[in-house]
This record gives structure tokens, sequence and C-alpha cells, in this order.
């Protein structure tokens, strides 16, 4: 019962949206696709946005749309980040704020407005209009309104895409705390293979309104079978411990099952869980043991599976190391010379690590 | 200066123009609103009727009116059988005529307001539990407020200004039907021309006041929405 069933169907002119699936109800799960591909409409429909989507939505058990109708969306129990800014020009970052809080008429409030105000740090803006905040100050606001309604489901659409990067870097370290700290079910639309391996326990991948794949997110990025186009960005996301400092080498040694990599210290503490993400063009591969080399991290792996990529003369490998995946990089030329074929062990070496947090 | 007649008649035209500016905000907002928001193949042809004041002479609409608020009319009809008598030649008559004419005044102003405050705060008022008629009022209003101002100043002014249709249905007895417009075209046809100066004065001043006020008020407008 704790699952979002979403079935919606919806035609436009130009697009249809049909798709079924179910969504697990806790944690972050990204819609994810291109421009077009449906993720912000899909969004809209679980929100009850679109009123010509047919289809059945059942959220934890209780029915939001079937065939006989649809709870409002104003009556249901959703907060919603939209993309651009919404905050309503004629009210204080307050009383933007209390517009929601006061009309959640809703039992089991988990979310009090003060632990909003503090979780997105903008206690200092209350008394100020929107008109004279910052794009991302803005969009924390705009985040702490969809908290303040006490939501059992967060509906975010692009809520980084109309900022720059500063501001977004400003930004993501409070979406993790949300995914720390909360425990209602996020839903994340977005383009970007960095906020997704940043944010996401689950992906949903859609492409001209049909779901390409969806599943949890290491397994989902280590599949070569998906037309996910990650180009540059194709790589896996680890989750990993802190397992040893080096103080003598300012390094950290970041543990996942069936192995470990030596990164830069970045001062954080033993047992500390860190995502880490390692992008295929990092990761290269050797028949026998490299002897004098500058890669720190070595390993034995075994070759699973042997792709296309995005470019003609590249392919995607994917090597099993202990009880995790990576993904490798090679030319199609080095792939033939070394004669890389499923099943042969090769030794893969990760020339960095990308830490998440 | 004016005389008693004059201020009688002055007196007339601003119970009139507020009576219908007032009686317009109740009629005009939600139409606005409809007319804004709406997706029905109506909305085209109903923002045409609204318009039609705008075009047709004023003569014209009086002449319809006469005929339908009449003792032979629909509507005239309706009054008889509810004990209210007929309306051409009454306060009340002109106050309808008057809300027709100025129709367009009042709720186009606000429906380019509603219209271009957008379909997102109202999605954003729904995702955070606001209903449609709580939305209206806590948002849609408040944004379109501008529109609201100009609205009010234009019916106002507008029906102060009104000429042909109150001749035409309220003819011209003096304090229930004589307003400032038509005193001047007494008071000219009876070659007074001083008296119709001075109060032809105070109606330019009036009107560009109007008009001042309003234009004074949009800078502020433009700064909030």
């Amino acid at each position: 019962m704790d699952t979002i069933e979403a079935r919606f169907e919806l035609g436009r002119p130009a697009f249809s949206l049909d798709v079924d699936l179910t969504l697990p109800g806790s944690g972050v799960t990204a819609l994810f696709g291109r421009s077009g591909s449906g993720k912000t409409t899909l969004l809209r429909c679980i929100a009850g946005l679109e009123r010509n989507a047919r289809g059945r939505l059942v959220f934890k058990g209780s029915v939001w749309q079937d065939q006989h109708g649809r709870i409002a969306t104003h009556r249901r129990p959703i907060g919603y980040v939209f993309q651009e800014t919404s905050l309503f020009p004629h009210l204080s970052v307050l009383g933007n704020l209390d517009f929601g809080r006061r009309r959640a008429a809703r039992t089991g409030r988990r979310i009090a407005l003060d632990q909003a105000i503090e979780l997105l740090g903008i206690a200092h803006l209350l008394p100020r209009k929107p008109d004279g905040l910052s794009g991302g100050e803005r969009q924390r606001v705009a985040i702490a309104r969809a908290l303040a309604v006490a939501p059992e489901l967060l509906l975010m659409d692009e809520p980084l895409a109309a900022l720059d990067l500063p501001r977004k870097q400003e930004i993501l370290p409070y979406l993790e705390r949300l995914h720390d700290e909360l425990d209602i079910p996020i839903l994340y639309v977005s383009h970007s293979p960095d906020e997704v391996a940043r944010l996401a326990d689950h992906i949903v991948a859609l492409e001209d309104g049909r779901i390409v794949a969806h599943g949890p997110l290491g397994e989902t990025l280590a599949r070569l079978d998906l037309p996910i186009q990650l180009g540059e960005d194709a790589g896996v996301v680890l989750n990993t411990t802190i397992g040893a400092i080096d103080d003598e080498w300012h390094l950290s040694r970041i543990d996942f099952p069936g192995g470990s990599l030596w990164t830069r210290d970045r001062n954080l503490q033993v047992g500390r869980k860190v995502r880490v993400r390692v992008l295929a063009r990092d990761v290269s591969l050797a028949l026998d043991e490299p002897g004098r080399t500058s890669i720190l991290n070595i390993h034995p792996a075994i070759v699973e599976a042997i792709a296309p990529d995005s470019h003609p003369a590249q392919l995607l490998v994917r090597v099993q190391v202990g009880k995790s995946r990576l993904l490798a990089r090679l030319t199609r030329r080095s792939a033939d010379q070394l004669g890389i074929r499923v099943g042969l062990p090769v030794f893969v070496q990760v020339k960095s690590v990308a830490l998440m947090d | 200066m004016l005389s008693d007649t004059d201020l009688q008649a002055l007196w007339l035209t601003l119970r009139l123009a507020a009576t219908t500016t007032l009686i317009l905000f109740i009629v005009g907002t939600p139409l606005a609103w409809w007319l804004a928001r709406t997706r029905s193949i109506w909305q085209q042809p109903i923002a045409a009727i609204v318009s039609l004041p705008l075009v047709l002479p004023p003569s014209v609409i009086g002449f319809y009116l006469l005929i339908t608020l009449g003792p032979n009319g629909p509507i005239g009809h309706l009054t008889q059988s509810i004990g209210l008598g007929t309306l051409p030649f009454t306060f009340w008559g002109l106050v309808v005529g008057s809300v027709f004419y100025s129709l367009p005044f009042m709720v186009q102003p606000i429906q380019t307001a509603f219209e271009s405050i957008g379909d997102r705060p109202v999605e954003v008022a729904a995702t955070l539990g606001a209903s449609p008629l709580d939305t209206f009022f806590s948002v849609a209003v408040p944004l379109a407020l501008p529109g609201f101002v100009t609205a009010g100043i234009l019916s106002f002014a507008h029906t102060v200004g009104e000429f042909g249709v109150v001749l035409m249905l309220g003819g011209n007895i003096p304090g229930i039907s004589r307003v400032a417009s038509v005193q001047i075209y007494d008071h000219v046809e009876a070659m007074e021309y001083a008296e119709a100066h001075r109060l032809a004065a105070v109606m330019l001043i009036f009107s560009f006041a109007a008009l001042l006020a309003m234009h004074l008020w949009r800078p502020g407008a433009r700064k909030e929405v």
C-alpha cells in the first residue's frame, strides 16, 4: 500500500502522454528526460492540474483519480514547487509561507512552518517582498512554502532550471537536506544528470511521453540498453562509506560493496555515508595489472556487457567490481586491440570520482 | 455661480454614476473573470456583446432599452407584474441604461488584468490548498487591483459623460433624469451660454481629474504586476 500508482493518458495535438507505473512511497524519485519528454506533464497530472488527463492515481491506498472522477488539486495533500518563480507578488515572504499553511487543514502535520524556514535558511527574508529577492532566495522560499502545507507528497518541477550555476550550488545542499530529513516521497523533475545523481533514489526515464526505464538509481544508471541520453555524463552512482583517512597524503578511502576507492580528503568523518558518481569517461580498462601508473584506484573486474556509445568511435563497457558495477568508456579501436568481450577478466582504473555531498 | 437646478443635475449625475459603477463592479467582475478564463465557444460571442456599446450609437442602445423596459416589452411586463411599474423615465431606468452603456469600460480593463495574471498563480494557489473561490478573492483580485481601479474610474467617468441613452430612456425630468450633460444641452437650447459654460467647465475639470488620477496610478501598477 505504500506506493504511488499512476496511470495516465493525455492527448494533445503534437504530444501524447501514456504512462503506467508504480512509484515508491518514499525517497526521491527523479522524473528524467529531455524537454518535451512529458516529465512536467506527468507531474502536473499527479497534482491534478491537467484537466484532460484520463487515468487512475492511487496514493498510498487513497484514490485521487479514477474513472469516476478526481479529487481537486486544492484537496490533495501535496506540495508543488514550480520551475520558475511562483511567489505571490502581493504578499511578503511570510505572507506567502502562511498562505498555504493557513489553508492546510490537514491532520498529521509533519513539517511545521518553523522547520521549513529553518531547513531552507530563509528566516532573515520573512518581512521582504518577493520583488527584492534573488532568484535563489525566491526558489528557497517557494520550496519552504510547499513544505509549510505539510504535504504528504512533494512535487518539484525542475526547481533549479531557471537558476545559474552559483544559485544552483546554493540550493542543492538544501535539497539534499530535504532528502535526508523528510520522510515524505519527493517526485523531482529534472533533465540534469548531475542533479539526478545527487538527489535521486529512483529514476523514471521518459521519452516522447512514454516511460523507457524506471527503477533504483544505481541499477538503472548501470544499464547499457537504455536510450537515456546521458551523453558525456554516462556513469554510475555508488553509495559508499568513508572507510579511512590518510592524513599524510590528504586522501580518504571510500568503501563500496566489493571494493574501495581513494579520493581527495574533504574533511568527512570516517563512517559518514557519501554518494559518489563515477563517470564512464574516467574509467579505463587494462588486460594486465598496471605496474607503474599514476592511477591510484585499480581493481580486478569482469566484463559484463558491451554496448554502443553516443559516438560511433566509442563503446560503453559495464564491468563488475565485487558486488558493484562501473561503466567504462573505450574507443572501439582499443576494445578491438585488447579483445574486450563479455566474461573477460580485466583491471579497471578509476581516474577520479565525484563526491555528491 | 451654479443655479439650484444645475446643482441638482450634478448631484443626480454623481448619484447615477456611483450607483452604476457599484453595480458594474458586482456584475462586471465575475463576467470579466469568466471571459478571461473560459475556453467555452461562447467566449467570443459574449465578449462581442459586451463590447457593443463601444460602437453602437447611444440612441440605438437607448431605443432598444426603451422598447424592452417599456410597458409592452418583456422586462416591462416583468417589472409591472411584480409591482415595480415600468423603468423608463425613472432613476433606476437610467441606472439600467448606464450599466449597459458603460459595461465594456468595466469589463475590459478587469478582463485584461485577469488575463495578464495568467494560469500560474491560480495553479499555485490550488496546490497550496485554496479553493477556486478562495483563489479568486485572495489571489486574482489583489493581483488585478490596478485593473479594478482603471475600470472603476473609466466606468464612473463614462457614465457621467452619458447623454444619448439618458435622453432616449429618461427624457428630461428635473431631479429624476435631468443629468448634467442634458442640463448643458438645455442651457444651450435656451441660449444661456454663461450657464452652459460654467457647467461645462465643471464637467471638463472632473473628466480631466479622473483621467489624471488613472494615469498617475499606472506607474505603480506596472511595478507591482
